[in-house]
């Protein structure tokens, strides 16, 4: 995984973590799962000192958050690009073509599901159903939609994206 | 305010009701769930701000999502005495010449899909229809009246795109929460009984009768939960979001009546994190709930108390199934356990706990306030009322549509949806998702309802219909779902780890192009085999969309291994594309569109495809208005 984030030099705030983690979720170990997603918010992905600091805070062990954060398809513990790419591959995009549009978005990045480009523009994810199914098929950049994608108009849309 | 009583609910129905239906001035509706904003519906809404907010006479307002997913944005412009119409496609470029239009009386034939004859929710039948004195415009049809609106009956979707979501005025004045209000002063066994008469049935796959569930869970003893599945995981299948997104109390006012009858003080919405806009207006809506004293501690001046709490899922769909879920509130992986017991006497905390999906709580206002014997006097025998279905993939009208049980498919893929873009061969529809099956186009008088589809092999699941042309390869959509099933199985048990992985190696290999007498045979051995021993729903499920396909599509497996072809022109090892000189007309249009640059030809004469440069990428199959490119 290429990126210019390494984890050792990464300085996470533990104030912000600490807001997080009492204020907005009361120390609550129910809200593991919605811990992670700010953290995530906050960094981009989840660093992982930030899971052994969790579990000192929640009384969780670090392990079973490791498990957590592994088990959801939504946690990376990578560091990300700068833009997210999630291509949606429901059913509805998967029979108009979706295939084709996610073929062409890792012949024009030259990166798999999963992976950033080695500039750090863009990260690949593939998600399952984005629920605009009407518009298929779809992929969301960012908080952006594009729907009723043809192959060719890849091009253009991932270049309003630095 | 707090709301204590009907009156209080009537004298704020009262006071809205200009603004929903005869608002003094102009009043513009952009339809705004993530659909409508995704095909450009933020856009127009800012740009009819832009030009219209210092002007007095004239609103501009947001509802959720009307139904129509294909002919987003829709924007309704309404005005007192004035016809509602209801116009199409209104991108940001058009809609302030439709806004100034409609104030001319000049109304653009191409923008317009129809006008609205009456906007009133079948709740609101103790008021006049607001339309009925308004003369009709000539030569527009009434929206009620189009195809895809015209065998639809709303329930569960019927505010959805007749207000503001993120007003709980509007919802009130569409008679929402009176229902509530009247199960205050019902002692909870006659909640119950009406909910078991409707005959309604989970909406969110399992289709276990409802009342059923409410009642078993009310005589367990502790502390009840009533939990809202919003996890709406089946690719294909959106409804749940434009519920949220569209009408989201009528899911907490669902859910405080599940409390009421089942005595219970807290409740959890699960919702997909894939759905941020759902949550941030379940989040407004909790907000005005609370304010009005509709949710919180001693709810409308009574002892009764219900707090809410929004919980969010990290996708996996495995968390859909219901032990997998309340594992997943806990703080938890998501992993199914065996129902020994059941979640209703032992589920979130231990806890006896009630778990129903979105669209099954929003169908419970109507029937408390119209009775149950009114809703089971719709759909068949097996199946009451009325189900949402999401009729996407290859058709004509995508979009959701709500009908009564019983209607057959060829009325919901061609009456409604209108048929095959096209006009391309139609070979199957899917339902259920991925523990659904794919039902052939001979079998499309199948009528509609939880044991019709179970009978072909298929589910109703939760909605999901997915359209598909022959185009479309079978092989290669079991190959897709059990794909998708494998990446979302929870790795707990053997059959559903093993056995899936496995039938997923033969369809690859059977796509590429290896496949060998005799995969077909094992394919149905391990599915069975799977079927039978996995633990959850979703193992057991897992192996329908390939059972199915096989079942019906035999020969297209056939061809994939004996003759190595792919007829649908989808797995690519095994076809490839040609020029039919015949039909081509050489308009260049694939040539120039050519990513390889392998299609040559001058103007006007037939081309040809170099095949050493071809990937196969489909543009031009695509492109092309002539069918001239044809699959070998």
């Amino acid at each position: 995984m290429n990126s210019s984030v390494s984890e050792a030099s990464l300085e996470l705030d533990y104030r912000e973590l600490d807001r997080i983690i009492e204020e907005d979720y009361q120390n609550d170990k129910e809200n593991l799962i919605m811990i992670l997603q700010a953290i995530q918010k906050t960094y981009n992905y989840v660093p992982k000192p930030a899971l052994a600091y969790l579990a000192v805070k929640i009384g969780v062990p670090v392990s079973q958050i490791y498990g957590v954060a592994t088990f959801y398809s939504t946690f990376s513990l990578e560091p990300r690009g700068r833009n997210i790419i999630s291509i949606c591959l429901g059913t509805a995009c998967h029979v108009r073509g979706g295939d084709r549009i996610r073929e062409t978005l890792e012949d024009q990045l030259q990166v798999h599901d999963g992976q950033t480009t080695s500039d750090n523009r863009f990260t690949l994810e593939s998600v399952r159903c984005i629920g605009c199914c009407s518009l298929g098929p779809v992929i969301k950049v960012n908080e952006e939609m594009h729907g009723r994608l043809k192959p060719d108009e890849i091009k253009t849309i991932l270049s309003r994206y630095e | 305010m707090k709301i204590t009583s009907i009156k209080d609910l009537d004298a704020i129905r009262q006071a809205c009701f200009s603004r929903l239906y005869a608002p003094d001035g102009v009043k513009v509706n952009v339809g705004m769930a993530s659909c409508g904003i995704a095909a450009g519906a933020k856009a127009s809404y800012d740009r009819a701000l832009q030009e219209f907010s210092s002007k007095t006479g004239i609103s501009i307002s947001q509802t959720g999502c009307i139904g129509f997913c294909e002919m987003e944005p829709l924007v309704e412009i309404v005005a007192q005495g004035k016809p509602r119409m209801m116009y199409h496609h209104l991108t940001e470029d058009k809609i302030v010449e439709a806004i100034n239009g409609y104030l001319a009386k000049d109304y653009n034939k191409k923008w317009i899909l129809g006008q609205m004859r009456d906007p009133l929710s079948l709740l609101e039948d103790d008021i006049a229809n607001p339309q009925a004195k308004v003369q009709p415009v000539e030569g527009f049809p009434f929206l009620e009246d189009i195809p895809f609106y015209a065998k639809q009956t709303k329930i569960a979707l019927r505010n959805c795109g007749y207000m503001d979501p993120d007003s709980i005025t509007e919802y009130i004045a569409r008679k929402g929460y009176y229902a509530f209000m009247q199960t205050l002063t019902m002692v909870p066994a006659d909640i119950i009984k009406t909910v078991k008469t409707s005959g309604l049935r989970g909406r969110g796959g399992g289709g276990f009768p409802t009342g059923i569930k409410w009642e078993t869970c009310a005589k367990h003893s502790g502390d009840r939960y009533i939990i809202c599945n919003a996890d709406e995981g089946d690719p294909g299948a959106y409804m749940d979001r434009s519920i949220l997104e569209g009408d989201p109390h009528s899911v907490l006012e669902g859910m405080l009546i599940a409390a009421l009858a089942i005595g219970s003080k807290q409740g959890f919405i699960y919702v997909r994190n894939e759905y941020p806009l759902a949550v941030k207006r379940l989040i407004t809506a909790i907000k005005e709930a609370e304010k009005a004293g509709l949710l919180g501690d001693n709810i409308a001046g009574t002892p009764f108390s219900f707090h809410i709490k929004i919980s969010r899922g990290a996708g996996a769909f495995v968390c859909g199934e219901s032990t997998a879920l309340m594992s997943s509130l806990e703080g938890n992986v998501g992993r199914p356990r065996a129902k020994y017991v059941h979640t209703v006497e032992k589920g979130f905390r231990d806890g006896p706990s009630n778990l129903n999906n979105v669209e099954t709580y929003a169908n419970v206002p109507p029937i408390i306030l119209k009775g149950g014997a009114w809703y089971a006097s719709m759909g068949t025998a097996n199946s009451k009322g009325t189900k949402v279905f999401s009729l996407v993939g290859k058709v004509i009208n995508t979009g959701l549509v709500e009908v009564p049980m019983g209607i057959n498919l060829k009325d919901i893929v061609f009456g409604i949806g209108g048929g095959v873009p096209r006009k391309k061969e139609f070979k199957a529809v899917q339902t259920g998702g991925p523990s659904g099956g794919c039902i052939p186009a001979r079998m499309m008088d199948l009528p509609v309802d939880y044991q019709k589809l179970a009978e072909v092999g298929s589910i109703m699941g939760s909605g999901g219909m997915i359209v598909m042309d022959r185009d479309t390869c079978m092989v290669d959509l079991a190959r897709y779902f059990l794909d998708f099933l494998k990446e979302e199985s929870c790795g707990q048990c053997n059959p559903c780890r093993e056995g899936i992985k496995q039938m997923l190696e033969i369809l690859t290999n059977i796509c590429q192009g290896n496949g060998k007498d005799g995969d077909i045979e094992l394919l149905e051995e391990l599915g069975v085999m799977i079927q039978r021993f996995s633990l959850c729903g979703l193992g057991t499920s897992a192996p329908n969309p390939v059972l199915t396909t096989i079942l019906y599509f035999r020969n297209e497996y056939e061809s994939h291994i004996r003759d190595k072809k792919c007829p649908a022109g989808v797995c690519k090892p095994l076809f490839h594309y040609e020029i039919d000189p015949e039909t081509c007309t050489g308009c260049r249009s694939c040539a120039k569109k050519c990513p390889q640059e392998a299609i040559t030809g001058d103007k006007k004469k037939p081309h040809s495809l170099d095949q050493s440069k071809c990937i196969k990428c489909g543009i031009c199959y695509d492109t092309c208005k002539f069918d001239a490119i044809v699959i070998r």
